[in-house]
């Protein structure tokens, strides 16, 4: 059943004009549901979707228009975890041979015996990584049914036994970085501690007790100054 | 069907009992991002009415027997609280709370992308802290601002209204009073972008005239809380 379209128009006024976002990059805040400008002549990047020939926002955030293609940067999301992305997880549980790790995702993932440490056995697993450790580990394949299979037989993948882990925000995960690691090499210096920033938004802390608390502070200060410099100030 | 003639709720000058013209609505508000420890949340100030949503998931479907290979599942689960109304309610679920949350669950099945998160579930709670006529409505109204905080992609979001008669006016959200003694209700959940409707219940009778007063109105106010709420999700928490 139809009645007429109640919504007004997207106000694209905040870019260069009221003819909608020209030039190479503007943005402007969305929420679902959105009309972001016609399919003939924009193409539809992430959280945007073609209905009856128009581009229509999906999901709550700001609109980046590059060139042609229009996408969401999302407000907020859930990690989906992708093959060869470096996560920080924690055992959920465990059988005779599998472990299950929480990677923040909608879904745990799974640790078989032959890719976990070398030394568990059979039968044994409780005994080398336990309810509540954290590791660090890389996905190594995700399935069409969002199953996804880790791996810690690689480089610096190992059980993280000192530190602390922190959670950000997914989509904000490119500011704590920075700009070729500008911010996170920062960091690291200011407060003289090892910090490893894992895909799925968690990141690790390790150093003496006064750099790990200056650290987690300096992360929440570079996390909220983020959510303003993206909103407006509206924290 | 008469309702109660004798309860005058419309004065000479056409306005009823609280000052509203037929066709206005309650005052609104919406608020994100209430409940910091849920993926995404919402309140609704609605007149006197107060609900608060909150959206937890994707996260994998348990019971597995609920779990669907090609789409996710919406779990809603609409509750009054016990002091939310004059009379005290029983904490728990009755026959009216499950049939609000069926649908309201309906109603936001048909805009959520769920085909995006097989054998997943989304979990919405929305709790009725205080209640005036309308909980339905605002806890629609809620539940998809929440979705939409959540960042759970949608194809637009679901904005519910209600309109009924009174002593023979076809009138804009029914206040306590007007639900009450009133002729007939009619809330319906309406797509603000495409004018579509994905929700419509009808208590008592109404005229194809009057219906069609009541769709309008319904229409015209949706179009003003989508405003707000749109507001609500560009400007609120970050």
């Amino acid at each position: 059943m139809r009645g007429r379209r109640v919504a007004g128009p997207i106000d694209m006024t905040r870019g260069r004009g009221a003819g909608g976002p020209h030039g190479s990059r503007e943005s402007v805040l969305v929420a679902p549901g959105d009309d972001l400008g016609d399919s003939k002549e924009l193409e539809p990047g992430h959280g945007v979707i073609v209905v009856d020939g128009r581009l229509k926002a999906v999901k709550q955030g700001r609109m980046m228009k590059d060139g042609k293609n229009v996408g969401i940067q999302p407000r907020r999301t859930a990690y989906v975890p992708r093959p060869s992305d470096l996560v920080i997880g924690f055992v959920e549980g465990m059988t005779n041979n599998i472990w299950f790790i929480d990677i923040g995702a909608p879904f745990n993932a799974i640790l078989p015996l032959s890719l976990g440490p070398s030394k568990a056995s059979f039968g044994g697993l409780r005994s080398v990584l336990d309810v509540g450790d954290a590791i660090l580990c890389r996905i190594q394949e995700v399935e069409e049914n969002h199953s996804s299979v880790a791996t810690m037989k690689g480089m610096g993948l190992r059980k993280l036994k000192t530190g602390s882990v922190e959670s950000v925000d997914p989509h904000l995960l490119g500011r704590v970085i920075g700009s070729k690691g500008a911010n996170l090499s920062e960091l690291k210096e200011k407060t003289d501690t090892r910090i490893i920033v894992a895909d799925n938004a968690r990141v690790w802390i390790d150093g003496d007790v006064a750099g790990i608390i200056s650290a987690r502070a300096e992360l929440g200060a570079m996390m909220m100054k983020a959510k303003i410099s993206e909103y407006g100030g509206d924290v | 069907m008469g309702g109660y003639g004798d309860v005058q709720m419309i004065d000479e000058k056409g306005l009823r009992m609280d000052g509203r013209k037929p066709s206005e609505c309650r005052p609104i508000e919406i608020e994100t991002g209430v409940v910091p420890v849920a993926d995404g949340s919402a309140r609704v100030r609605w007149g006197l009415n107060d609900v608060i949503a909150a959206v937890y998931g994707p996260m994998e479907a348990h019971p597995r027997k609920i779990q669907r290979q090609d789409r996710a599942v919406l779990d809603v689960r609409y509750n009054m609280a016990p002091f939310s109304t004059t009379d005290r309610i029983r904490p728990g679920f009755n026959r009216r709370s499950r049939e609000i949350s069926k649908v309201t669950a309906e109603a936001l099945e048909s805009v959520v992308l769920l085909e995006l998160y097989p054998r997943s579930k989304i979990r919405v709670e929305i709790e009725v802290l205080c209640a005036e006529a309308g909980t339905r409505c605002a806890g629609i109204t809620a539940a998809s601002a929440a979705l939409a905080h959540a960042g759970i992609p949608m194809t637009d979001l679901v904005v519910s209204v209600a309109s009924g008669k009174v002593n023979g006016v076809v009138v804009c959200d029914l206040n306590k009073e007007e639900d009450n003694y009133g002729e007939a209700d009619l809330p319906m959940g309406i797509l603000p972008n495409s004018g579509e409707l994905v929700f419509l219940q009808m208590d008592g009778d109404l005229s194809q005239e009057d219906f069609k007063i009541a769709w309008d109105y319904n229409m015209e106010a949706a179009s003003h809380i989508h405003e707000i709420m749109a507001r609500a999700l560009k400007g609120g928490d970050a």
